[in-house]
């Protein structure tokens, strides 16, 4: 799937900034910056990593820089992301 | 019980922090909002705000609605897909003019949940923000069986109208009672406009009195600040849960002995009574003066 530069999320409590870039390499490589990536930095990266492939993106370079979202709010700003990013969207 | 919405707490459909913590508060309803707080360029991510907190969070037992943009917008289907699908309680329809408005969202939402197999599922509320949506305030309540109240939307009702909001609320008068007898007629809730100053409480509470006089359920709110004194406001007083206690049993007692109508301290005590007494009760219960344990 052809990406472009994209991002969806903001930097204030309780959100996640979501950047994806197209990448010349296989697979999603994530960077993250989190306030909270000692405790949860491993289940953020995956739940950006599952809502990424749920969408069949495999190929990307992603930097999100999280304020203590919740799961829900990384799947969103991830999708809104990739869609953005894709131009395909998820709603009919 | 019958549902109560005293409150109906507004927040904004694009910032998470505040969806995850509004039922903490505890609004009888929370409305979360991808119209006008909103921005056109973050539509489509609000929407996935929404849709995921939906799926997600666990609001209990608080009633939740989603105002959506208008159907003429780039982004009114959408909007239906992505809450019906997440299972909302509620559509709220913005700047509702005519029942033919209702019939085309109510499509749309059918549309829906026929997909997702769960018909008949989600309910509509319009909100009344123009003179022409005030003449049609009934033919709005009844355009569908999904409706389930009417709200007054009084910042563009009173541009519409060309004129100023006051502290008294002069201006809204006519409006306010015709979305109450409009609301009644249906047999559905009549909800009241939001006001936006929150440095004067004195003048909130005042309308918060004058609007529970003309009859409506409760009133929109745009901060959890407000919420104690509408649930003030619309707490019974201790005669008045008495007299309705009292009522209760009698009818009580009198249904086991096969008779519909009763007296109580000389009064004759019907239909309409028993109804007025058993939403005190729920009111009662609702602010928490009262326990379900209590009336058994």
């Amino acid at each position: 799937m052809e990406l472009k530069n994209a991002m969806a999320g903001t930097l204030e409590s309780g959100d996640i900034l979501i950047q994806i870039a197209p990448s010349d390499v296989d697979g999603l490589h994530i960077e993250l910056d989190s306030t909270v990536a000692y405790q949860f930095g491993e289940q953020i990266k995956n739940v950006i990593i599952n809502t990424l492939k749920e969408l069949g993106i495999e190929k990307a370079n992603v930097k999100a820089t999280d304020k203590g979202a919740l799961d829900c709010t990384i799947k969103a700003r991830v999708t809104a992301a990739a869609v953005r990013s894709t131009g395909v969207d998820v709603w009919a | 019980m019958e549902r109560l919405r005293r409150t109906m707490m507004f927040v904004p459909g694009n910032n998470p922090g505040m969806m995850a913590d509004a039922y903490i508060y505890g609004p009888d309803s929370i409305m979360l909002d991808l119209e006008d707080s909103v921005t056109m360029a973050e539509k489509d991510t609000a929407r996935l705000l929404v849709y995921n907190a939906l799926k997600t969070i666990d609001y209990g037992d608080t009633e939740m609605v989603v105002r959506i943009n208008p159907l003429n917008t780039p982004y009114g289907k959408k909007d239906i897909e992505a809450v019906v699908k997440a299972g909302v309680d509620v559509i709220r329809m913005p700047k509702t003019e005519t029942a033919e408005e209702v019939i085309e969202v109510e499509r749309e939402i059918e549309k829906v949940e026929k997909e997702i197999g769960c018909l008949g599922r989600t309910q509509i509320m319009a909100a009344i923000e123009s003179a022409l949506g005030v003449v049609n305030a009934y033919a709005i309540a009844t355009a569908s069986k999904r409706m389930m109240g009417i709200a007054l939307g009084a910042e563009d009702y009173s541009a519409n109208l060309k004129t100023q909001r006051t502290p008294e609320g002069s201006e809204l008068l006519l409006a306010r009672e015709t979305i109450v007898v409009a609301a009644r007629a249906a047999g559905i809730d009549a909800l009241d406009t939001v006001y936006s100053n929150l440095n004067d409480m004195e003048t909130f509470r005042n309308e918060v009195e004058a609007i529970k006089k003309l009859g409506f359920d409760g009133k929109s709110i745009i901060n959890p600040r407000q919420i104690e004194v509408v649930n003030e406001v619309f707490a019974p007083k201790e005669k008045d849960i008495q007299k309705s206690l009292t009522i209760l049993a009698a009818i009580k007692e009198a249904e086991k002995k096969g008779s519909g109508v009763i007296a109580v301290n000389g009064k004759m005590v019907d239909r309409p009574v028993v109804l007025r007494a058993q939403r005190t009760i729920d009111l009662a219960i609702a602010s928490g003066i009262l326990t379900k344990e209590d009336i058994q």
